[in-house]
């Protein structure tokens, strides 16, 4: 068997022995090994962190981009409501491309969870290992010579490095996901805050304006025709009807 | 035997079925010499079911090395090909995986 899981656990514990040819005595690595883990351990724990931040940013947005759908298809009826097809089209189409956009994000999501839940199944695994690590160090370093302890220091520790490799490609993998994530993340809140994909927090942008102009000229047309019922006196029939259709030059 | 899946754990799995994992191996190398990206992620989803099938997990308060290791789920064929030259994929590791265990 030479195969490729035979090589891959080649690699993993050359870096284990390499540590240990180094030391003089190897009672020593086990205390500076320890002090790795214990590193380790505050790094897998900020990378909980890290990932979970993203993932919550992410909801942020999807949350952000669903509302921005829903007030398109409010402003689509509306726009349609008014005569206007092609603003309501407008309207539908931009829609769809938001919708687009949660789906995407939805399969980010997704993808950022499960690095989530296996960076806290790495930090839960590495904390027992580095807890029964610390055991065995110290009754290793009280009971035994050097030279005795050796073989027992040997298992403890190529155990403990293999655990340390394996976690520690596993904050990297979480972190190359998190930072592709993150300049998405960045280039839709661009988005969002630049008002393209209609951002109902409060931007602007000329489908808003057109359809407020829309709203502006019905309540203009309503007033004047008001004022030109008052001006004809009281007698006057009343042509006060929603004049929708006349108000695009206002 | 124990054998680790990066990034999920170790599992324990009797020395009876290391024949079925190693064929599975087998066409797992054959895949990557061959770039078949479709067939070594065909492959590498076999070996990974079957050694969590055929395996129980090693208790998390265990200090064991592995006796073999495993890429991650979803590794791709070039991960895989760094993995083996040892660029890069293992943080912190020193160049040279000549020695035997």
């Amino acid at each position: 068997m030479s195969s490729i899981m035979q090589r891959i656990s080649l690699i993993f514990r050359s870096k284990a022995n390499t540590a240990l040819d180094k030391a003089e005595d190897p009672r020593q690595v086990l205390d500076y090994s320890y002090v790795k883990q214990q590193e380790l351990l505050q790094k897998v724990r900020r990378g909980v962190a890290d990932v979970s931040t993203s993932r919550k940013r992410l909801e942020l947005q999807i949350q952000q981009l669903d509302q921005s759908a829903q007030k398109l298809q409010g402003q689509a009826q509306q726009a349609l409501a008014a005569g206007r097809e092609d603003l309501a089209r407008e309207a539908l189409t931009r829609k769809a491309g938001i919708q687009q956009q949660i789906a995407d994000l939805q399969i980010q999501h997704a993808q950022l969870q499960g690095e989530e839940e296996k960076l806290i199944n790495a930090s839960q695994r590495l904390q027992a290992k580095v807890e029964s690590f610390r055991t065995k160090k110290e009754t290793l370093k009280a009971s035994y010579t050097a030279a005795e302890a050796q073989t027992k220091i040997n298992e403890a520790f190529t155990g403990i490095s293999e655990e340390m490799g394996d976690v520690g490609m596993a904050i990297e993998r979480a972190e190359d996901k998190t930072a592709q994530m993150q300049a998405r993340a960045g280039a839709v809140d661009e988005l969002i805050a630049s008002g393209a994909l209609n951002d109902p927090m409060g931007g602007t942008n000329d489908l808003d304006a057109e359809l407020a102009k829309l709203g502006a000229g019905t309540a203009v047309d309503a007033e004047l025709a008001a004022m030109k019922a008052q001006l004809e006196g009281p007698s006057a029939p009343a042509q006060i009807e929603g004049q929708t259709t006349q108000g695009d030059q206002a | 035997m124990i054998i680790r899946i990066l990034t999920e754990g170790q599992f324990d799995v009797p020395d009876g079925n290391v024949e079925e994992l190693n064929q599975l191996d087998e066409t797992l190398e054959a895949a990557i010499r061959g770039d078949d990206e479709d067939g070594f992620r065909a492959a590498l989803e076999r070996l990974l079911d079957r050694v969590r099938e055929l395996g129980s997990p090693v208790p998390v308060e265990d200090l064991v090395s592995s006796d073999l290791l495993l890429p991650y789920a979803d590794v791709t064929l070039h991960e895989v090909r760094d993995l083996l030259s040892g660029d890069g994929l293992i943080p912190g590791r020193s160049s040279g995986a000549t020695s035997a265990g």
